[in-house]
């Protein structure tokens, strides 16, 4: 079963998806990985704002690598998100409802995610040429000096991805690694 | 003396780079086919999918397969009869970094210092191993490795009393603990013997080999093959998202160690483990 999500992402549309659906994504999302994760919140603590508008934001952990002439962007898979689990728990405090990465997530960050209605999805670790293809614009709008790290605004269309994570705190690694462990 | 210019190892180093990045082996493209055909599950079978369609599309775009180019690990191995001429060896071979990250369209992944990170802008330094040996050869290896898999890398300084079955017991609990965060399937490099720095730098050199190749010593390979076994009945799969494909393979390299040691490094790759050789 195929879902069409759109971006940015409502509580309530949140609260629909299930853990395992797998979801084509549409519309805007940010980039942001540790450094500019570290750096959004410092900003927050002096200015009281955020580089875009937190509220129902989706925010996509990748750095990706540099376009080459005529194109977008570069090859832009996941990050490893647990590394982003110290800071989520704020941004979603403050209106984050998405979160796109690879890997487990920590307890705090669960919790946060039912408290705030908010999804964490899965794109595919290593097939970045593939999901460069649905990404239609890209632009950095915070922190430029982080290369890699500084924050993109991405247009995408049917971007790829698993609900891993959903509102309630089911979670697709623990279930379905149980389902295929013989050990 | 054979004299070798430092201008040929940076167009060398260079084209490595690039071709690294873009191109996935044929022993890892393979053996993912592999794995599609046999994966029970039907979330690990379309992560695999991906994985196949998207090492096209870099081979055919020339472009990454993965957006963590990785830092640059260079292993060098170079004849005594070999003398390198216009400069110094470690700068050619950090020029032929900057310039194929550059060039190529790599993404510069790396930071001056642990905690003042800022970046160094063209993924320079390599992390570079000299091994000298008999000739008058220069080979050069490069096996740029991604931050994700590296991340979930450990090392156990176990007791000789722990054994073969320890050992097993150790690599397990690092694929275990790493689950989907190293973009399962892996490739797991195993060092053991040696002493500290000695075992991780044998779980590296393990990378280099090939998917489906084993070691010549008998015990070694019944562990490899026993470890793949178990890893892949974990039920971590692909991505994480379970399956039977968790490790497409388990390479081990050992060395005399000390009678009180038994060191045992793992260090996890992912599907992007890169490996490209020359030799002048
Ligand atoms: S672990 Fe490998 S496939 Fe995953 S992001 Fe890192 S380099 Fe890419």
């Amino acid at each position: 079963m195929e879902i069409k999500v759109t971006a940015p992402l409502t509580k309530e549309d949140a609260a629909k998806l299930k853990v395992g659906d797998i979801v084509k994504i549409t519309g805007t999302i940010y980039t942001a990985r540790d450094a500019a994760h570290k750096r959004m919140i410092e900003d927050y603590g002096k200015t009281g704002r955020f580089p875009f508008n937190m509220e129902n934001a989706v925010i996509y952990y990748a750095g990706p690598a540099p376009a080459k002439p005529g194109s977008v962007i570069g090859p832009a898979g996941p990050t490893t998100s647990y590394r982003m689990d110290s800071y989520a728990p704020f941004l979603m405090d403050h209106g984050q409802t998405g979160m796109i990465g690879k890997g487990a997530r920590n307890g705090q960050v669960i919790d946060s995610m039912k408290k705030n209605k908010a999804v964490y999805f899965a794109a595919t670790g290593g097939a970045a040429a593939l999901i460069s293809s649905h990404i239609k614009s890209a632009e950095i709008i915070a922190y430029e000096d982080l290369g890699a790290e500084a924050v993109r605004k991405l247009y995408v269309e049917d971007f790829p991805a698993i609900v891993v994570i959903d509102t309630e705190g089911n979670n697709l690694y623990e279930t379905q690694k149980a389902k295929y462990r013989t050990l | 003396m054979r004299q070798i210019s430092t201008q040929k190892i940076i167009e060398e180093v260079k084209k490595m780079c690039i071709s690294s990045n873009c191109n996935l082996n044929s022993d890892i493209y393979n053996a993912l086919k592999e794995a599609e055909k046999t994966e029970p599950s039907p979330i690990g079978c379309e992560m695999l999918r991906q994985l196949i369609e998207n090492a096209g599309i870099a081979k055919n775009e020339q472009v990454p397969i993965c957006q963590d180019t990785g830092l640059a690990v260079v292993f060098v191995t170079i004849g005594q009869e070999v003398h390198i001429t216009d400069g110094s060896l470690t700068d050619a071979i950090n020029e032929g970094v900057r310039q194929g990250y550059t060039e190529g369209y790599l993404r510069k992944s790396v930071v001056k210092d642990p905690f003042i990170r800022v970046n160094t802008g063209d993924n320079t330094p390599a992390i570079i191993h000299y091994n000298i040996v008999e000739g008058d050869k220069l080979k050069i290896e490069i096996a740029p490795k991604g931050a994700g898999s590296e991340n979930m890398s450990k090392i156990f300084m176990l007791k000789p009393a722990d054994g073969i079955e320890g050992a097993k017991e150790a690599v397990l609990s690092a694929v275990e603990a790493a689950g989907p965060n190293p973009c399962p399937p892996m490739i797991v490099g195993v060092g053991c013997g040696g002493n500290f720095e000695t075992s991780a730098l044998l779980a590296k050199k393990a990378l280099l080999r090939p998917v489906g190749s084993h070691s010549s010593l008998e015990h070694i390979k019944e562990m490899e093959i026993e470890l793949l076994e178990k890893i892949n009945k974990t039920g971590i799969g692909p991505q994480g998202l379970g399956g039977r494909t968790t490790a497409l393979a388990v390479n081990i390299e050992t060395f005399a160690t000390h009678i009180a040691c038994m060191p045992i490094a793992v260090n996890i790759s992912c599907h992007v483990t890169r490996h490209a050789v020359c030799e002048i």
